[in-house]
C-alpha cells in the first residue's frame, strides 16, 4: 500500500520533469521556426513568441499525456461490465484549476501588454497613448541601450494601390517601387490607400498595419539588419492580391544616403508590375479561363523602379 | 452483475413498441417530426461538406506549387471564399442544429420541439441557401471572391456592373441563412425553458443541452448584428447608399465591427454544442459521471457571455487604437478560462475510468486533444504582439482549422457513429470507423500542423501563388488535404451500408443513461408513450439510482 503510494508519486514527479524540460527545450526552439530578426521589435516579439510556446507545450504535454496515460492503463478489460468509480467532482481540484488559469492570463496579458508598450508602433498620431507611468523605453533604446528621445525618425509616405506598392520620400521627393530603409533609425511611415483595404506586413520585422483609404495611418519601427527582405500585402485586396509584394532593403545611413542621392538624379520611368503584365496576358487568351476581374492600376513612374 | 438498473431495456425479447417511424420517402417532405428534420439537416449538411471538401481540393492542389497555375486566380478567389461559407454556413451551423433538432426533444423528454412548423420551414430554407451559393457560379462573373468575411471595399467593386452579381447572391443566401437561424434560435430556447419533462431541472439536464441553450442564446444577441451588416453591405451594393463604401465617404471598418459583432460569437455557436458532445460521449465511454457536472454546465453560460465582449480580437491591426487592443487582449484570453475549467473536467472524468475505445469514443479524445492544441494556439493570438506578426497569416489558418476540422468535424463524427444506431436502428461497422478515425486523425495533422510554421514565416493567408520557400511544408499539407478528402470514402460506406443492411440496434448498445437509451431504436413519432419524471441527475455511472421514475419498466 505504501509503497504503491511511493511510486505513484515517483511516476507523477519523473513525468513532471519530462514534461517541464521538453517544453523548456520546444521553447527554444522556436526562434528557428522565425525568418531572420530585422528590427529591434522583432527582438521582443520573440522572446513572447518562446515564452507562449514553452508555456502552451507543458500545458499541451500535461493534459495529453495524463490522457494517454489513461487510455493505456484505465481501459476497460474484455468481460467487465461494471463502471468505474463515481466520482463527481472535487471542490479542492475545481478552484485550483480556476485558479492557475486566471493567474496564467494575466501573466500572458501583463508580459503582452509590456512588449506592446515597448514596441510603440503606432507613432505620435495614435490620441490616447498609454505611456508607461514607469518610463518605459521604445524597443530600439531598449535593444541597443539607447536613450529613446534623440532618435531621429525619418519619414517615408506609402502608397497602396491594386496591385502596387509606390514609396515616396518627401526629404527629396523621389519616389520608388522598392522600399528602402536606414538600419538602425526610427522609421515613421505614413500609410495611405487609394483604393480598397491593403496590409503592409514585413514578416521579418513581425510588423503589420492595416491601411484604410481616406486615412493616412502612423506607423513606426526601427530596423537594425542590413539585408534584403520582403515586403507584402496582408489585407486581402482582390484577385492579384498574391502579387502585391516589394523588395525591402535595409542598409547603413550612409548607403541609405547614397541611394537617396543617387535616385534623386534619376528620371522618372516606369515599373515592371506583375499583376499589370499577369492581366495584359490573360486578356489576350483566346479562351477565358477565369472570371472578370476589376483591372490593375497601370504601373506607376517612379524614379527607383527596383 | 450490473449496478446500472435501466441497463434492463436491454433484454433481447423486448419488442420495440412502436413501427419505425415512417419510411425513405418522408425525408423529401415536409415533415415536422423533429428526428425527421434532424437527418434531413445532417445530410443536407454533409452533402455541402463534401461541396466544401472539393473546393478545398482545388485549393491545395493549386498550392502544391509556389506558382499560380492550377486555375486562374478569379478561380482560386473563388474556391476560398465558397469554401470558407460552405463549411460554416452550410456544413457545421446546420449539421449542429440537425443534432440539436434530433437530440434535444428526447433529452429533456418532450414529444417535439415548441414550433414544429417553425422548425420545418427552417430547415427548408438551408437547401435554398445552398441552391443560391451554387447557382453563383453559373452566372457571369462568377462567385463572390471576397473572402467569407467579404469585407468592403473589395466586396463592393462589382467588375462584371451587374446588378445581379456572386456577391449580390451571397448575401441573399446568407441572409437567408441568418433568418433560418434566428427562427431555430427562438424555437431552441422556447423548447428548452418551457418543455422540460417534470423532474428535469436547469441542473438535471444533458450538458450538450445546456450547451445548445448557451449557443442559441448567442444566436439571439448576434445574429441581428451581422444581418444588419449584410443589408447595408446589400444596399451599398445595389442601392447606392455609402455606409461602407470609402470612395463615397463611408467607413470600411465600421463593417468589421458589425461582422464580427456576430462571427466571432458565431465561432462559440460552433463549439459549444461540441462541447456538449464531448461531455455526453466521454462519461458514457469511460463509465464515470461526469466530472464538475454543475461547473461544466455554467461555463457554457459564461463562455456564450465572454464570446460577447472579444470580437476586436480580429481587428487589432485593423486601425484599432492601442488602448482597444489591449482591452480586448485581455476579455479575450479569459474566454480560455470557462473553457479551461471542461478540458480539465473531460480529462478528470476519462481518468482512472474503465475505457472502450469504440469509434465514436476515438473520435471524441482526437477531437479533444486537437481542441488543446487549438486554444495554445488562440492564446497566442490573443496576445496583440503576436497576433501583429501572424494576423491573416496561416498560423491563423492553422489555428481555425484546428477548431473547425480537428474539433467540431472530429466531433460530428463522433456523435454520428454515437447516436447511429439511435437513429437508424442498425448498428454501425467498428472496423470501418476506426479505418475511418485514423486516416482522419493523421489527415487533419498532416494537413493543418504546417500551416503554424508557414504562418510563423510569413506566408499569407487567401494567396494563389507563394514564394518558393514555403512550398516544403505546402506539399505536405497538400498530401494531408488529399488524405483527408479519402478518409471520407470509408465513412460513407460504413453509412450507407450499416444503414442499409447492418445489424438491427437494440435500444441502448452503449449501456448509457440518457432519456433518448430509453426508447426504441430508431424511437416511435412523438418520442414518448408517457411523459417521463426525472428523478435524478444526468451521469449516475457508478450509482445505481434509476433516472426516471415511470419509464424503466
Ligand atoms: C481559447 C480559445 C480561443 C482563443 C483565445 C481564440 C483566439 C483567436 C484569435 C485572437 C483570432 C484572431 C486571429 C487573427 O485573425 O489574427 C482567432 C481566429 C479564429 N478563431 Fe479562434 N480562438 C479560440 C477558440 C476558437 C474556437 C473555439 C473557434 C471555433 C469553433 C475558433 C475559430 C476561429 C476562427 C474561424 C478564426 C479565424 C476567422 C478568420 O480569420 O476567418 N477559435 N481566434
Ligand atoms: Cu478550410
Ligand atoms: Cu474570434
Amino acid at each position: 500500500m505504501k509503497i504503491q503510494k511511493i511510486l505513484n508519486i515517483l511516476t507523477l514527479l519523473t513525468g513532471a520533469i519530462a514534461v517541464t524540460v521538453t517544453s523548456l527545450w520546444i521553447g527554444k526552439q522556436a526562434y528557428s521556426w522565425l525568418p531572420p530578426q530585422a528590427a529591434a521589435e522583432s527582438l521582443l516579439i520573440d522572446d513572447l513568441i518562446s515564452f507562449l510556446v514553452t508555456l502552451g507545450a507543458f500545458i499541451f504535454l500535461g493534459v495529453t499525456s495524463t490522457l494517454m496515460y489513461s487510455v493505456i492503463f484505465h481501459r476497460a478489460v474484455k468481460d467487465d461490465f461494471t463502471d468505474g468509480p463515481p466520482i463527481e467532482g472535487n471542490i479542492a481540484l475545481e478552484v485550483v484549476w480556476t485558479a492557475i488559469p486566471i493567474l496564467l492570463v494575466l501573466w500572458i496579458a501583463g508580459y503582452s501588454y509590456q512588449v506592446y508598450e515597448q514596441m510603440g508602433i503606432q507613432g505620435p498620431s495614435e490620441l490616447v497613448h498609454l505611456h508607461n507611468p514607469l518610463g518605459m523605453e521604445s524597443a530600439y533604446a531598449e535593444a541597443k541601450d539607447t536613450p529613446a528621445l534623440a532618435e531621429p525618425v525619418e519619414k517615408i509616405d506609402v502608397l497602396a494601390k491594386q496591385w502596387v506598392w509606390v514609396f515616396h520620400y518627401p526629404e527629396r521627393d523621389i519616389t520608388s517601387t522598392e522600399l528602402h530603409l536606414p538600419s538602425d533609425r526610427r522609421i515613421r511611415l505614413a500609410l495611405k490607400s487609394q483604393d480598397v483595404l491593403h496590409g503592409f506586413y514585413i514578416p521579418a520585422f513581425r510588423l503589420k498595419q492595416d491601411i484604410i483609404p481616406n486615412h493616412a495611418i502612423d506607423f513606426e519601427f526601427t530596423p537594425i539588419r542590413p539585408g534584403k527582405y520582403s515586403l507584402t500585402d496582408s489585407q486581402y485586396s482582390g484577385t492579384y492580391f498574391a502579387t502585391m509584394q516589394a523588395n525591402v532593403i535595409v542598409e547603413s545611413p550612409e548607403d541609405y544616403q547614397q541611394w537617396l542621392a543617387q535616385t534623386a538624379t534619376q528620371k522618372p520611368s516606369l515599373a515592371t508590375n506583375q499583376a499589370a503584365s499577369e492581366y495584359a496576358q490573360t486578356s489576350n487568351q483566346s479562351v477565358q479561363t477565369g472570371w472578370v476581374t476589376v483591372p490593375p492600376a497601370a504601373p506607376p513612374l517612379v524614379n527607383s523602379p527596383g | 452483475m450490473t449496478n446500472v438498473p435501466i441497463e434492463g431495456i436491454l433484454l433481447p425479447n423486448e419488442k420495440p413498441n412502436h413501427e419505425s417511424p415512417g419510411n425513405w420517402k418522408e425525408y423529401f417532405s415536409f415533415s415536422t417530426d423533429h428526428k425527421v428534420i434532424g437527418i434531413q439537416y445532417l445530410v443536407t449538411s454533409f452533402f455541402f461538406f463534401l461541396v466544401g471538401g472539393i473546393f478545398a481540393m482545388v485549393m491545395r492542389g493549386e498550392l502544391m506549387t509556389p506558382e499560380s497555375d492550377l486555375v486562374d486566380r478569379t478561380v482560386y478567389n473563388g474556391m476560398f471564399t465558397m469554401h470558407g461559407t460552405v463549411m460554416l454556413f452550410l456544413w457545421t451551423f446546420p449539421s449542429l442544429v440537425g443534432f440539436a433538432n434530433y437530440l434535444v426533444p428526447l433529452m429533456i423528454g418532450a414529444r417535439d420541439m415548441a414550433f414544429p412548423r417553425l422548425n420545418a420551414v427552417a430547415f427548408w430554407m438551408v437547401p435554398v441557401v445552398g441552391i443560391i451559393m451554387m447557382g453563383s457560379f453559373f452566372i457571369p462573373g462568377g462567385p463572390a471572391q471576397a473572402g467569407w468575411w467579404a469585407y468592403p471595399p473589395v466586396s463592393l467593386q462589382n467588375p462584371t456592373g451587374n446588378l445581379i452579381n456572386g456577391q449580390v447572391l451571397w448575401l441573399l443566401a446568407v441572409a437567408i441563412s441568418g433568418v433560418s437561424s434566428i427562427m431555430g434560435a427562438v424555437n431552441f430556447v422556447t423548447t428548452i425553458v418551457k418543455m422540460r419533462a417534470p423532474g428535469m431541472g436547469f441542473f438535471r439536464m444533458p450538458l450538450f443541452v445546456w450547451a445548445v441553450f448557451s449557443a442559441q442564446i448567442i444566436q439571439l444577441f448576434g445574429l441581428p448584428a451581422l444581418t444588419a451588416g449584410a443589408v447595408m453591405l446589400l444596399l451599398d451594393l445595389t442601392a447606392g447608399t455609402a455606409f461602407f463604401d470609402p470612395a463615397r465617404g463611408g467607413n470600411p471598418v465600421m463593417f468589421q465591427h458589425y461582422f464580427w459583432f456576430y462571427s466571432h460569437p458565431a465561432v462559440y455557436v460552433i463549439i459549444l454544442p461540441i462541447f456538449g458532445i464531448f461531455s455526453e460521449i466521454f462519461p458514457v465511454y469511460s463509465r464515470k459521471p461526469l466530472f464538475g457536472y454543475k461547473v461544466v454546465a455554467v461555463s457554457s453560460i459564461l463562455i456564450a457571455v465572454v464570446s460577447g465582449i472579444v470580437w476586436v480580437h480580429h481587428m487589432y491591426v485593423s486601425g484599432t487604437p492601442g488602448w482597444l487592443r489591449l482591452i480586448f487582449m485581455l476579455t479575450t484570453m479569459f474566454v480560455s478560462v470557462p473553457t479551461g475549467i471542461k478540458v480539465f473536467a473531460w480529462v478528470a472524468t476519462i481518468w482512472g475510468g474503465k475505457l472502450r475505445l469504440n469509434t465514436a469514443m476515438l473520435f471524441a479524445l482526437g477531437g479533444l486533444i486537437m481542441f488543446v492544441f487549438a486554444g495554445i494556439t488562440g492564446i497566442m493570438l490573443s496576445s496583440v504582439p503576436v497576433d501583429v506578426h501572424v494576423n491573416n497569416t496561416y498560423f491563423v489558418v492553422g489555428h481555425f482549422h484546428y477548431v473547425l476540422y480537428g474539433t467540431v468535424t472530429m466531433g460530428l463524427f463522433a456523435a454520428i457513429y454515437h447516436w447511429f444506431p439511435k437513429m437508424t436502428g442498425r448498428m454501425y461497422s467498428e472496423s470501418w470507423g476506426k479505418i475511418h478515425f485514423w486516416l482522419a486523425f493523421i489527415g487533419t495533422n498532416l494537413n493543418f500542423l504546417p500551416m503554424h510554421p508557414l504562418g510563423l514565416q510569413g506566408m499569407l493567408r487567401r494567396v494563389a501563388s507563394y514564394a518558393p520557400e514555403y512550398q516544403f511544408w505546402n506539399v505536405i499539407a497538400s498530401l494531408g488535404g488529399f488524405l483527408l478528402g479519402m478518409s471520407t470514402l470509408p465513412f460513407i460506406f460504413n453509412m450507407v451500408i450499416s444503414w442499409m443492411q447492418g445489424e438491427k440496434a437494440p435500444n441502448n448498445p452503449w449501456r448509457a443513461i440518457g432519456l433518448e437509451w430509453m426508447v426504441s431504436s430508431p424511437p416511435p413519432v412523438e418520442n414518448f408513450e408517457e411523459i417521463p419524471i426525472i428523478i435524478s441527475e444526468p451521469y449516475g455511472y457508478g450509482k445505481s439510482e434509476p433516472l426516471t421514475a415511470n419509464l424503466s419498466e
